[in-house]
């Protein structure tokens, strides 16, 4: 515990658990996605994958254990991701007090320079995001348990939802363009030769996924899917 | 040519500092822009107003005296050149041009546009060297090194340590210079011995010393004169993990107790 | 003042051994209790620094800049040299001896430079141990270069930036030192003078750059390691802030000063392109090994170089010196091209240049082979003139570049002041008259890592510690005078710049005391330079004022010393009647214009000392040559 303790007394140290964090919500969101184009298969597939997702494990682990294991890990790694993010934030913030009258950046990219806000906006759709479609409360009316496809189909077939939907996996996107090539720089995984190729990784991850996740609620938006 | 300067003056360290308005007139394209100053120096002296200070020595490039954020961009806008390597032939009659100290919390201004970056001596002093007498040693080809190994090491050993990384990140970062420090000797045979220890309380001191987090903008890397790759701010934090997870305990103190 | 250069007895070869174990010394135990002021942080200063405070003295260690880390040996590119013979083409301690001295045109103490080759070797050691990365072969072994024209690869580099991988080796060093308390660092401090009480060193006066304080440092010995003078042309390879107030000041407390007309102009350097230019760019003499040097045959010719045919270009060093061509000496090579220019032939806008030409080679070899040798300097070169010398032949003039003359020292490195060593530079050093190229990294180290810090022991053993503090008479009043100086300057207010002072005194040593110099003009410099001086203090306007960051005032400070240094050095050069290495007297030449020792009157060490309202006294250190026989220098067959 000690070292870990070490870890976290530093800036290096704090990026070295925003990294890792980073690595295993990238992680789940990719599989996230997967399983969403399930919604392409029909009613029955996809909610047979929701009702699958409870069983987990079984028959080694009681209902839904396993899902409320993934949760746990999931906000573990969301509220150090954030905490130790914002306590970056805090120290760079303070590390320069004056700012300049002019400022032109040579290198950086604008996903890059947008994570903060990226960062933030993302936030506030995963609290959205559960309370739509895990607990039901906002956007959707009748919320029915179980019945995935019919809750999406209400949720998309209003545009501004399904746009605010489009909307916020653009961000997320951005967000890991430069994120997931990011981790591996903070891990020192990075060098020169293999840096072309985790740029094109992280950019293919990043459209991968705004592709996969925005095509569901536009195809109900458009009507594909009824 | 003409131009229009809007320099940071700034009297002493605690004194609160402003934008003035300087003109000067008659510049010729191969001034750089260090002389440009010194001329206009010469203008104030005469008027009998206060010359702006700002630190250089070498003027060839090599000693990191020199500083200067010019139009937004440390040591100005042309890559891989230091300010008194830059010439006036860069900018065109009439421009105005701001001129703004280095701006970090660890790098305090002096006085106009002179900084303090003893800093940076804090975090060499912290653990840059391998420590060594000057009796005698084997002879060095008795430990060979691939010209490729010293080559990358020479790479991170050019930072001149001028504060460019620093002043060009978003976050005042000292993590470019640093990395830089840690790999020259950390790539070499004979840094090895030292090279956990070395990572460690550098790392530890350039935070003491208020600089702020990488966020990966690789901004330091483009204001660097020297072109000192971002990939060595990956080595530092590779080696920085393992030393704080995996390596030894630091037992120094201990030792020389004994 | 008496000058005894304390030679040990004995073999050449054994001198140094014989001497080292002859040293008395100071106990591990005891040497915390002595302190020793080191004053500069280049390479001879940091290395000086480092290895007292690594014997455990108590190291008060100085430097304007505003990291140990700035020094100017860092801008040093070539190399440096080493006897280890790794190629096995018969280079040996003699045989870098020889050269020296050789190159030194017979100038300088031959026991000083045969142990400069013995510890040449430990340098390379001392160095890859500090993790300073010279270049290797691909077998993981250190590469080597011949550099300046020897017959053997002797020189070690990195890249082109071996002074800067030394100077952070040695100040990396030096950090380690102050991290352990044995070495207190005061960056952006100003020595202005030396304390000397009953006969002995025994501190400092200095002023803090940021507050401007003026404050006194007392220790048990005094070390000098703060470089050479050749500011006092104003342009120069030299940083700005290169000066000669440590040295001068030491002369005026009675330390001998010796040679001070030997200064090195470097032939291969950017010709200064304006009026307002601040510094002339050294670019790497290797640059001559293909490089054609040439100027049109025609005065005033006008036409750009690629119209000029070969017919009318005139390859003044290869026609003059068949044998080595553009690959002269750095003296000869500098002379020739201020010669053609004095005639009317040179180029570019001031009518100072010469070309450097790559056509031929480029022809010869393709351009990606030349690009790939000189690739860094061709874009320094671009960047610096915005000219592309792939295209059009580069423009090269000299430019003062080492000072060879400074404090004489003995065989321990103490001048003639009890107490007060000078090392590197600011010495009156190993290369004689001359110095060869990458010579000035391997003295700076020897004397900093190897000799000061064994030959200091034998000073402070014999004296108690402690015996001055800073708060004697002595220290006080040297610390009015300094308060004094500096009062007067900021007083004078009158209507000249320090600059405009530097640049006019610069041009007349230029003029009158540089590659060349004549009884006449040497005379008339010794006329001028007293009426700018007189000038200087009745015209000059310092603005600001004492306790704050005041950079006119630090120029002020070091241009008045060097007003008072350049009378020294045009004496010096007036006095000298011979031509050798860099003196050149245009009434001491041969036949064919080359320089002509007079080695019945002239084998010797000039040593200025300081008198009170009279001119410098000379004294002579007579030199011995027993091991390389005297014999004229012969570049032409």
């Amino acid at each position: 515990m000690s070292r870990v303790r070490t870890l976290l007394r530093t800036a290096v140290g704090l990026k070295f658990v925003v990294a890792v964090t980073g690595l295993v919500l990238f992680a789940w969101v990719a599989m996230h996605m997967l399983g969403n184009l399930k919604t392409f298969l029909g009613p029955a597939e996809i909610d047979a994958y929701a009702a699958g997702l409870k069983t987990l494990g079984a028959p080694f682990v009681p209902h839904g254990f396993a899902l409320w294991g993934v949760r746990l890990l999931l906000l573990a790694c969301l509220v150090a991701h954030v905490g130790c993010a914002a306590k970056l934030v805090a120290r760079n913030r303070a590390a320069r007090p004056i700012p300049y009258a002019r400022y032109v950046p040579r290198e950086s990219t604008f996903p890059a320079r947008f994570m903060l806000v990226s960062g933030g906006i993302l936030l506030v759709y995963v609290v959205l995001h559960v309370l739509h479609l895990t607990t039901g409360t906002i956007l959707v009316d009748p919320f029915v348990e179980g019945k995935v496809y019919d809750n999406l189909a209400r949720s998309f077939r209003n545009g501004a939802v399904a746009l605010f939907y489009v909307g916020a996996v653009a961000v997320l996107a951005l967000h890991l363009y430069h994120g997931v090539w990011s981790l591996f720089q903070t891990l020192g995984l990075d060098n020169p030769d293999r840096n072309r190729k985790l740029r094109a990784f992280a950019a293919i991850s990043a459209i991968g996924l705004f592709a996969g996740f925005a095509a569901v609620p536009l195809a109900f938006l458009a009507g594909t899917l009824e | 040519m003409k131009f229009i300067l809007r320099i940071w003056r700034q009297d002493h360290a605690k004194g609160a500092g402003a934008f003035v308005r300087h003109e000067i007139d008659g510049i010729s394209g191969d001034l750089s822009f260090l002389e440009m100053l010194d001329l206009l120096n010469e203008q104030l002296t005469v008027r009998g107003e206060a010359p702006v200070a700002f630190d250089s020595d070498c003027r060839e490039g090599v000693c990191g005296m020199c500083s200067l954020v010019i139009n937004g961009r440390p040591h100005g806008p042309n890559a891989l050149t230091t300010t008194c390597q830059l010439y006036m032939r860069h900018f065109r009659d009439g421009d105005e041009i701001t001129i703004e100290p280095w701006r970090a919390r660890a790098f305090p201004v002096l006085r106009d546009l002179v900084v303090d970056r003893t800093a940076f001596d804090r975090i060499l002093e912290a653990g840059g060297y391998v420590s060594v007498h000057s009796g005698p040693k084997p002879d060095p080809n008795s430990m060979p090194v691939e010209p490729e190994v010293a080559e990358e090491a020479l790479d991170a050993a050019t930072c001149i340590g001028c504060g460019a990384c620093v002043a060009a990140c978003p976050n005042g970062a000292a993590m470019l210079f640093t990395a830089a420090k840690v790999s020259h000797l950390g790539l070499l045979p004979q840094g090895q011995p030292e090279r956990y220890v070395r990572v460690t309380r550098m790392v530890e001191q350039m935070e003491a010393e208020g600089f702020g987090g990488c966020t990966n903008l690789g901004e330091c890397e483009g204001a660097c004169p020297k072109g000192i790759s971002i990939k060595f701010i990956g080595r530092m934090n590779r080696d920085y993990y393992r030393s704080v997870l995996k390596e030894p305990i630091d037992r120094r103190g201990r030792m020389g107790a004994q | 003042m008496k000058l005894d250069a304390k030679v040990p007895p004995g073999p050449l070869r054994e001198k140094w051994d014989a001497h080292v174990d002859s040293i008395r010394l100071v106990g591990p135990r005891n040497r915390p209790r002595y302190s020793v002021i080191v004053v500069g942080t280049g390479l001879a200063g940091a290395a000086a620094a480092s290895s007292l405070g690594a014997l455990g003295y108590q190291v008060e260690c100085f430097c304007f800049q505003d990291s140990p880390r700035r020094a100017h040996s860092i801008a040093a590119q070539g190399g440096i040299n080493a006897s280890k013979g790794y190629r096995n083409d018969g280079d040996s301690v003699m045989r870098l001896f020889t050269d020296t001295i050789k190159g030194g045109d017979f100038r300088a103490r031959e026991a000083n430079v045969y142990r400069l080759a013995q510890l040449s070797m430990g340098i390379i050691d001392q160095a890859v141990a500090q993790g300073v990365p010279f270049a290797r072969e691909y077998g993981g072994m250190l590469a080597n270069r011949s550099f300046g024209g020897v017959l053997v690869e002797r020189t070690f580099y990195c890249r082109g930036e071996t002074g800067q991988q030394l100077l952070l080796g040695a100040t990396s060093s030096l950090a380690k030192e102050i991290h352990e308390g044995h070495v207190r660092m005061h960056p952006r401090t100003e020595i202005l003078d030396i304390v000397v009480v009953d006969g002995r060193a025994r501190g400092i006066v200095v002023r803090d750059l940021v507050s401007g304080a003026i404050s006194s440092y007392a220790a048990d010995a005094v070390v000098l390691a703060t470089g050479g003078y050749c500011n006092v042309f104003f342009l120069s390879t030299m940083a700005k802030g290169c000066n000669v107030t440590a040295t001068y000041r030491a002369w005026r407390r009675g330390a001998g000063f010796a040679n001070p007309c030997f200064t090195q102009i470097h032939p291969t350097a950017i010709p200064a392109g304006s009026e307002h230019q601040s510094k002339l760019t050294l670019m790497s003499e290797s640059l001559r090994n293909d490089g054609r040097v040439w100027v049109p045959r025609k005065q005033g010719d006008k036409r750009p170089p690629a119209e000029i045919p070969e017919a009318e270009r005139y390859y003044f060093l290869e026609e003059r010196y068949p044998r080595f061509g553009n690959l002269v000496p750095r003296d000869v090579a500098a002379r020739n091209a201020k010669e053609v220019c004095d005639k009317g032939l040179g180029v570019g806008a001031t009518g100072y240049g010469v070309y450097l030409d790559f056509r031929d080679a480029i022809q010869r070899l393709g351009v990606k082979v030349i690009e790939a040798r000189y690739h860094n300097l061709f874009e320094m070169y671009e960047r610096i003139t915005n000219e592309d010398p792939r295209k059009a032949p580069m423009r090269i003039y000299p430019a003062p570049h080492y000072a060879m003359g400074g404090l004489w020292v003995d065989y321990n490195l103490m001048t003639t002041i009890p107490g007060l060593y000078a090392i590197g530079e600011a010495n009156f050093s190993d290369h004689g008259a001359n110095r060869l190229g990458a010579s000035a990294l391997m003295q700076a180290l020897a004397d900093g890592y190897f000799i000061l810090p064994v030959t200091i022991a034998d000073y402070l053993s014999r004296n108690p510690s402690g015996e001055v503090k800073a708060d004697h008479a002595e220290f006080k009043r040297a610390e009015a005078e300094v308060r004094e100086r500096t009062k007067r300057l900021l007083s004078v207010n009158g209507k000249r710049t320090v600059l405009s002072f530097h640049r006019e005194l610069g041009q007349l040593m230029l003029d009158k005391c540089g590659i060349t110099r004549s009884r006449d003009g040497l005379e008339e410099a010794l006329r001028k330079i007293p009426e700018l001086r007189a000038q200087f203090w009745r015209d000059v306007k310092v603005p600001g004022g004492e306790g704050e960051l005041n950079q006119s005032l630090e120029h002020a400070g070091r241009v008045a010393d060097l007003l008072d240094f350049a009378e020294l050095m045009c004496l010096d050069a007036l006095t000298r009647e011979e031509s050798c290495g860099c003196h050149f007297r245009e009434e001491h030449q041969t036949e064919e214009g080359e320089t002509k020792r007079d080695d019945e009157r002239f084998a010797n060490v000039s040593v200025w000392e300081y008198q009170e309202g009279a001119r410098p006294r000379l004294h002579q250190e007579p030199l011995a040559f027993e091991a390389v026989h005297l014999a004229q220098r012969n570049y032409k067959t």
